[in-house]
């Protein structure tokens, strides 16, 4: 600190632009998602809009697992605790508290973050095999627990959610009623996808963000430049359980069926295949992932209902097998072979660090 | 200790009667050790000696049957390992122990956002982001390493990861600093860029040197203390712990000339 800093051998710091005013034209690849999402609404037939929305959902599922797993490296197979807790509290709070959906998505996704944050504070104190048997225990109690609170949850009959009120009734505009197309719904949660995705954009760039993704890598030496480790991967799963949270109320609201699959250790598996299609630590992975892993179920599932399954495993064990780093692994690999200028290249690969 | 002439400011770390068995093994016996703002301490003894323990002790991975570890008049043995470090009490470490998948210097700047309470922020932190980079920049820049900043660790020759160790403990402010056996690792013929990076430490620093080279603490240490079995030997300059025929004969060999 002391010491003068000799001009010869000290290069001068070019920071790059930070925030999002600051996207270059070689960043214009981050709208795609956003153009394709708005042109499906527009350009499908009626009737594909609730398919639609089944991929917004599990992107959205998706994305809280990549903040869990991904970045803060919580090794969690009870992720659909949240989801399911997410869908059960939107769904009852239709029929029994308010036909808001905006109120019933706030509360939901506030129930489903507090349950993670205090579920987490046990979990996060172990590590490896021991917090995956953890999270698989936590989640058989979640599962257990709706399946036999029969008066709120309806048991193993699954919940039948009436129909919310207009979007956004609450501030006395009633335009976007949910109407039978599904095409509201499909913007809803388009928008709360939105507004998550902007937020995980933020947490991955924050010194947040970086601190967690730090504790992935080496914890040991996070404690040793003071990191409060167990509190920080207590926050994160907090905040990655609230935006599942977030993603099993647009069920309630936008497929308006929920059961017991929503809390399923099936569903915890399948979002964690979406997200290693799609790529780790990377948030664009989780659409990709997800939208791939929809579409593709639903494709082989209308060829053959019975062996789908097959089709899907096939195409993970390929993608582990020969893609590192997911589909966006591949366009990564797309993208430099297209040439870009090196610079722009490091940047869109770092963009997701 | 006795034998030097006393100072009038209070050691910014004591250690007094530290005692740790590992079952009927007492790997710490008793350590008492003062360090003074500046202080130039080294650590040595033969293999099994405790210091590795006795650093372990000190940040706070291990806790200690009986004793004080008192940091700043604060008694800190009851603390935990990253309270010690807020406190100004950080260490490097004898193996690697970095982020490799992030940047040089974003390892630093990680260092820093904690230090300054950064790191808890997510929604609004570019100036503070931008900050922190700064001053990892000149960290790393102090010690001729700037200009490699950019690359991922795990790209790093093996000497700029030893030397980015030490830049990440100086980017936290320590008021002590336990460096494990800085030139672990690194060949003799490049063993200089650890004596360079040290002789820049601020001289500020109470420093405790753990190290098995020789001739790197012989250089850098004004005095050096002597553990034997978990127990403080002596304690001296360097040339009375050279000359010191106990020395020689547990730790040096007798016929080992230094």
């Amino acid at each position: 600190m002391n010491q003068p800093i000799t001009p010869a051998s000290t290069p001068q710091l070019n920071l790059p632009a930070s925030g999002l005013t600051a996207l270059r034209p070689v960043d214009a690849w981050h709208l795609a998602p956003w153009i394709i999402a708005l042109a499906f609404y527009f350009l499908v037939p009626p009737g594909f809009h609730t398919l639609g929305t089944n991929v917004l959902v599990m992107i959205l599922f998706t994305l809280s697992l990549d903040l869990a797993l991904g970045f803060a490296g919580i090794i969690t197979l009870g992720h659909a605790a949240f989801f399911g807790v997410g869908a059960y509290a939107a769904g009852v709070m239709v029929s029994k508290l308010t036909p808001d959906p905006i109120m019933g998505l706030l509360l939901a996704t506030a129930l489903a973050g507090v349950l993670g944050a205090l579920t987490g504070m046990l979990i996060l104190h172990t590590q490896g095999v021991a917090m995956f048997m953890l999270t698989l225990a936590i989640a058989s109690i979640f599962y257990e627990v709706a399946n036999q609170w029969r008066s709120v949850t309806g048991g193993d009959d699954g919940l039948t959610v009436p129909r919310p009120a207009a979007l956004l009734a609450y501030f006395g505009f009633e335009g976007f009623r949910f109407d039978f197309a599904g095409k509201t719904a499909y913007l809803y949660a388009l928008s709360v996808l939105f507004v998550w995705f902007l937020i995980a954009w933020r947490i991955v760039k924050s010194p947040f963000g970086r601190s967690l993704d730090g504790i992935r890598q080496n914890p040991r030496r996070m404690r040793a430049i003071g990191t409060p480790v167990w509190w920080r991967l207590v926050a994160m799963y907090g905040i990655s359980c609230a935006m599942a949270g977030s993603a099993g109320a647009l069920q309630a609201h936008a497929i308006r069926l929920v059961g017991l699959k929503s809390l399923e250790l099936e569903l915890s598996g399948i979002v964690a295949v979406m997200l290693v299609l799609g790529g780790e630590r990377r948030l664009y992975g989780a659409f990709l992932g997800a939208a791939f892993y929809v579409l593709v179920h639903d494709w082989a599932a209308a060829i053959n209902p019975f062996y789908w399954m097959f089709v899907v495993g096939a195409l993970l064990v390929a993608v582990v097998l020969f893609l590192d780093g997911g589909l966006m692994g591949l366009l990564d690999r797309i993208a430099a072979l297209f040439g870009r200028k090196k610079s722009g290249e490091e940047q869109a690969s770092g963009d997701a660090k | 200790m006795r034998a030097l002439p006393s100072r009038e400011e209070a050691p910014v770390l004591s250690i007094r009667g530290l005692c740790k068995n590992f079952g009927a093994l007492a790997v710490t016996q008793s350590v008492s050790l003062d360090l003074h703002p500046g202080a130039r301490l080294g650590l040595i003894g033969p293999n099994g000696a405790g210091k590795t323990t006795l650093v372990n002790l000190l940040t706070g991975m291990l806790t200690p049957d009986a004793g004080d570890i008192i940091l700043n008049g604060e008694y800190i043995e009851k603390l935990k390992a990253e309270q010690r470090v807020k406190r100004g009490l950080v260490r490097t470490h004898q193996i690697n122990t970095l982020l490799t998948e992030h940047t040089m210097r974003d390892n630093v700047a990680i260092a820093v956002a904690e230090r300054l309470g950064y790191a808890w922020r997510t929604l609004r932190f570019g100036p503070q982001w931008r900050a922190c980079q700064e001053e990892a920049h000149a960290q790393l820049a102090e010690l001729g390493v700037a200009q490699a900043g950019d690359r991922r660790v795990s790209e790093l020759p093996y000497g700029q990861q030893r030397l980015l160790e030490i830049a990440i403990a100086l980017a936290l402010k320590p008021k002590v600093l336990l460096l494990d056996e800085p030139g672990a690792g690194i060949p003799s013929t490049e063993s200089h860029i650890i004596d360079e990076a040290l002789e820049k430490l601020p001289a500020e620093i109470a420093i405790l040197l753990i190290e098995h080279d020789m001739d790197l603490v012989f250089r850098f240490a004004k005095k050096i203390t002597v553990l034997v079995q978990g127990a403080v030997l002596t304690t001296g300059v360097p040339a009375e712990i050279a000359k010191n025929p106990e020395v020689r004969a547990v730790y040096l060999g007798r016929s080992q000339q230094v």
